[in-house]
């Protein structure tokens, strides 16, 4: 077969109707008869409801009712079954506790101003170590703690690694909430038709799931929900969880008998959507002197706000980064999430592992300056390999982490001649340009100026960080598969449905290239339906960077089924047995025989057409062989393949501002072989964006539970002014259980950004940067503090 | 309070009442159904909503449709001529400057703003010009990409 498709930059399918303007996304999506809802939510951060009148605003024209507590179902939903559409016991600024539905959002917004409420003040709890101290209030008395969850984890033997090791290092770090940003800020059409059954035009990652948790939310059979997904304006985890605002809509829906939109202003969005949980943690690390990793120790405490989702989870991830990024023989980890009277929290792309690659590749730095080592060959020296098999379980197949290692020290040996002219690493057969390290994709060429141009106060740096990430799926539910099914039809096109979700990332075009090259057709010849859950198979969500790997083998097996019968008819009518055919350009051909040939079209037509005739439809259902971790231990195969990437970040620090500027960012990633490496880039450059933000600018500002910057101007996102030079190494390892060899991508291009500036701040100007975001400020401080340790 | 204006949209003349208070955005999308201009903030800070009017590129949400009688719009939608993508739309299409593709009609109209403006910008002149255009999937690298492109194909 070949490989006429696999691997092409084969430009988003629905790429044409963005660009044109005619793609419809929630937003967009306008019903007869639609009415706008708009949700009340608490003033105080803890507080119980005692009087609530609405008599005003319901006699506002327009006001069609005002729902309030009393209109919740009797069950509770949610990751940690603890919340109801509206609350008579807020534990939250964002705590829904009444919602108008008007003929427009200005009257319902309105209405929501005549609504009176009295509330009975409970003390607040905003830290976690006070929710966790003797005696707090309890935030959900149901729970009988504040401590939700602990994670406590490890492998081999700590006191045995501390005593092997030549040097140990230890750091506290400060991590941020930060947000996601969609573009398209959160929304909902939800409509209740005469059968009482539910249709939601939503823009969740998990339909699925959805559908089931609306069903108990709301207390009606699943099948009577039906989740149709819109185009996306971003997701990046915002859609992981079932949130109070989905069932509201269809609780005003039920009420008014009339389809409700619920649209989120960007401040609300801010302010009521899911965020990053922020973070203390402490890890300690060491290493011999020959630079073999000895142990590492790390312990978190995250605050997950007032309610629990999926984005609770993620300590799975931030254990895998320290207990498998890199052989470590010994290793602890132990997480505890906690409830508080802040933000809700949640799932954000990378799912723990912006986090704990930060705090992991600083420690790896540090052991590094140490041992006096280069912080690559250490690097190199403990990578993960391929065929093996980590303490903690995972199975690694496929694993290029040195490669990519050595991918952006080769992209750094460039940034040295800027950095340290006089000391570059490996000049010694002239002077290395970007453009000539092989492979490498620059996507900007604002070229740093040269070191000797800079003035005094301007100091350069370089750092590295590699990233370990889940390319297999990640069995997090007990079913981690993804359905589809491939119809040719009479004409010979083909539709491939799906179970997965295109969410901008550009899955659906993967998927086609897949179905495409089994069945030898154009892609232009592929339609593929993903939005509706009365249509398509099952699939537990788009998360994990897994939709590639899963739906990817999903697709893949459908289209080998619809080929199998394709060729079965074609055998048939030309008389040769199935093993002589084979399937390109739209036609079945007999290999060995030149011109002897049926069109997929003849084959589809002469298969239905006939007495007792058959349509050509292939199914396929994927899950892979993998575990759920052990639920005392962690410790199993999540995935069934694993990613690897590493980066270079060279900065820039003004000494006298305290401002760092990123001038390039190399990024190499080990994606199996790449289905579309347009589209892997485009996940790489976009992940970095986020990945800067991360280090250097996003932060939620959050005080006594209230949102300070909920707005774009003051919650800042790398614009295109800001953004180094990207470079982008795509390293193909084939994996053996990829389809073609694919790994997934789609969250490793931010995990390593931050660890890789804070390194290279630590190269231009000797601070450990241990608090995100590393702001002017923050960095201003930590020269000052060294400043004055120098003078005692 | 209703006000009649005139607005001339993609070459058509548009007669309609309107609230005094909506804004150009408001109008656009809710009443003349034109849904490519996005609402991303409603305070102009991330450009989803940027037409071109009179020649000018503006975020549309921060303007009163009100004050706007008479005036020239171009919106995303009439960036297409005879069914085919204007060259800036088949660039971002072609380079890999969509993914989710919200930001994408903003940018549409802010790109050709910056080349109406100034055919052959370099790199930098181009990234300052569409700093008001936020993207939160493509790290703008590929978007860039499409307009140094189309200003190297005009040549």
């Amino acid at each position: 077969m070949t490989d006429a498709l696999i691997g092409q930059r084969v430009p988003k399918l629905d790429a044409p109707s963005k660009a044109a303007g005619k793609t419809i996304y929630g937003h967009d999506v306008r019903l007869p008869s639609m009415l706008h809802g708009r949700i009340l939510y608490s003033r105080y951060a803890h507080a119980k409801i005692i009087r609530m009148d609405t008599s005003r605003a319901e006699k506002l024209r327009g006001v069609k009712c005002v729902l309030t507590p009393k209109d919740n179902p009797p069950h509770r939903f949610g990751y940690g079954k603890d919340n109801k559409p509206f609350k008579d016991i807020a534990r939250s600024l964002r705590d829904e506790i009444a919602g108008v539905v008007a003929t427009d959002a200005d009257i319902a917004e309105e209405a929501l101003s005549l609504i009176e409420v009295d509330y009975e003040l409970l003390p607040n709890i905003f830290s976690p170590r006070e929710a966790l101290s003797e005696g707090a209030l309890l935030i959900h008395p149901e729970h009988k703690s504040n401590l939700f969850q602990r994670y406590n984890y490890s492998h081999g033997d700590l006191a045995q690694g501390e005593s092997e090791s030549a040097v140990v290092v230890e750091e506290k770090f400060l991590l941020p909430y930060v947000s996601h940003v969609c573009m398209e800020t959160s929304v909902v059409v939800a409509q209740f038709d005469h059968r009482d059954h539910l249709t939601l035009w939503s823009t969740t990652q998990i339909p699925f799931l959805l559908q089931r948790d609306l069903s108990e939310a709301l207390g009606i059979p699943g099948s009577n929900v039906r989740i149709i997904q819109t185009a996306v304006g971003g997701a990046f985890g915002r859609g992981l969880d079932i949130y109070p605002y989905e069932p509201i809509a269809a609780l005003m829906s039920r009420k008014t008998g009339q389809p409700v939109r619920v649209a989120f202003s960007r401040e609300e969005e801010f302010l009521a959507g899911p965020a990053r949980q922020p973070a203390e943690v402490t890890v300690r690390a060491g290493a011999k002197a020959d630079g073999t990793l000895t142990f590492r120790d790390a312990s978190c405490m995250l605050d997950i706000g007032a309610y629990v989702s999926w984005g609770t989870v993620t300590p799975l991830v931030m254990m895998e980064t320290t207990a498998s990024l890199y052989q470590v023989p010994h290793a602890r980890f132990t997480a505890d999430c906690v409830y508080t009277n802040n933000l809700i929290t949640g799932a954000m792309r990378g799912y723990g592992n912006p986090q704990s690659t930060f705090f992991i590749e600083t420690l790896m730095d540090r052991l590094a300056e140490a041992l006096k080592m280069d912080p690559v060959n250490f690097r190199i020296m403990n990578a993960n390999v391929p065929n093996s098999e980590t303490p903690q379980g995972l199975v690694i197949t496929s694993c290029g982490l040195k490669e990519c290692l050595e991918a952006v020290a080769a992209s750094a040996d460039s940034a040295r001649m800027n950095v340290y002219p006089e000391r570059s690493r490996r000049n010694e057969g002239g002077r290395l340009v970007l453009s000539e390290v092989e492979g490498m994709t620059v996507t900007a060429n604002i070229k740093p100026s040269p070191f000797n141009l800079q003035p005094p106060h301007i100091k350069r740096g370089i750092g590295f960080a590699s990233t370990l990430n889940v390319g297999g799926g990640a069995r997090i539910y007990r079913s981690d598969g993804c359905g589809a099914t491939v119809k040719v039809d009479d004409f010979g096109h083909v539709t491939l449905v799906t179970g997965s979700t295109e969410i901008g990332q550009g899955s659906e075009t993967a998927l086609a290239q897949i179905v495409a090259q089994t069945l030898g057709v154009k892609i232009e010849n592929i339609t593929v339906l993903n939005s509706d859950t009365d249509i398509k198979p099952w699939d537990v969500g788009v998360h994990a960077s897994r939709t590639t790997f899963i739906a990817g083998n999903a697709a893949y097996l459908a289209a080998v089924d619809a080929r199998n019968q394709i060729f079965e008819t074609a055998a048939q009518l030309l008389g040769v047995g199935v093993d002589q055919l084979s399937a390109s350009a739209g036609q079945v051909t007999v290999r060995d025989e030149a011109g002897k040939s049926i069109s997929l079209e003849q084959v589809a037509r002469r298969r239905h057409f006939k007495e007792g005739g058959k349509v050509i439809l292939g199914e396929g259902w994927y899950d892979p062989p993998t575990q759920l971790v052990d639920k005392d231990t962690y410790k199993g195969n999540i995935s069934a393949a694993y990613g690897f990437g590493a980066q270079m970040a060279e900065v820039e620090v003004d000494i006298e501002t305290g401002k760092v500027r990123v001038l390039r960012l190399a990024c190499a990633n080990d994606v199996g072989h790449a289905i579309n490496p347009m589209a892997v880039e485009g996940q790489i450059e976009g992940g970095a964006q986020m990945g800067l933000g991360y280090a250097l600018t996003e932060e939620l500002i959050v005080k006594d539970g209230k949102v300070l910057n909920p707005d774009l101007l003051d919650y800042r996102l790398f614009t295109s002014a800001d953004m180094p030079i990207i470079e982008t190494r795509i390293i193909e390892t084939d994996d053996p259980g990829g389809p073609f060899g694919a790994k997934g991508v789609g969250e490793m291009g931010g995990t390593p950004t931050a660890a890789a500036i804070a390194n290279a701040i630590y190269d231009a100007v000797g601070v450990r940067m241990t608090q995100l975001p590393m702001t002017p400020e923050r960095v201003l401080a930590a020269l000052d503090e060294k400043e004055k340790r120098a003078r005692v | 309070m209703k006000t009649l204006i005139t607005l001339n949209i993609n070459g058509d003349a548009r007669e309609i009442y309107i609230d005094a208070r909506r804004s150009l955005l408001d109008i656009l999308r809710d009443e003349l159904a034109l849904m490519g201009a996005h609402r991303g903030c409603d305070s102009g800070d991330c450009g989803a909503c940027t037409v071109i009017v009179n020649g000018q590129p503006v975020t549309s949400c921060m303007m009163l449709a009100a004050d706007w009688n008479g005036a020239e719009i171009l919106t995303v939608e009439g960036m297409a001529k005879d069914g085919q993508l204007h060259p800036i739309q088949r660039a971002l299409v072609e380079k890999g400057g969509i993914q989710c593709g919200f930001c994408t009609p903003g940018f549409v109209m802010n790109i050709k703003a910056l080349l109406d403006e100034n055919p052959k910008p370099t790199e930098a002149e181009a990234r300052a010009w569409l700093a008001g255009n936020l993207c939160r999937c493509t790290g703008y690298a590929k978007i860039i990409e499409a307009v140094m492109s189309v200003a190297e194909e005009s040549a």
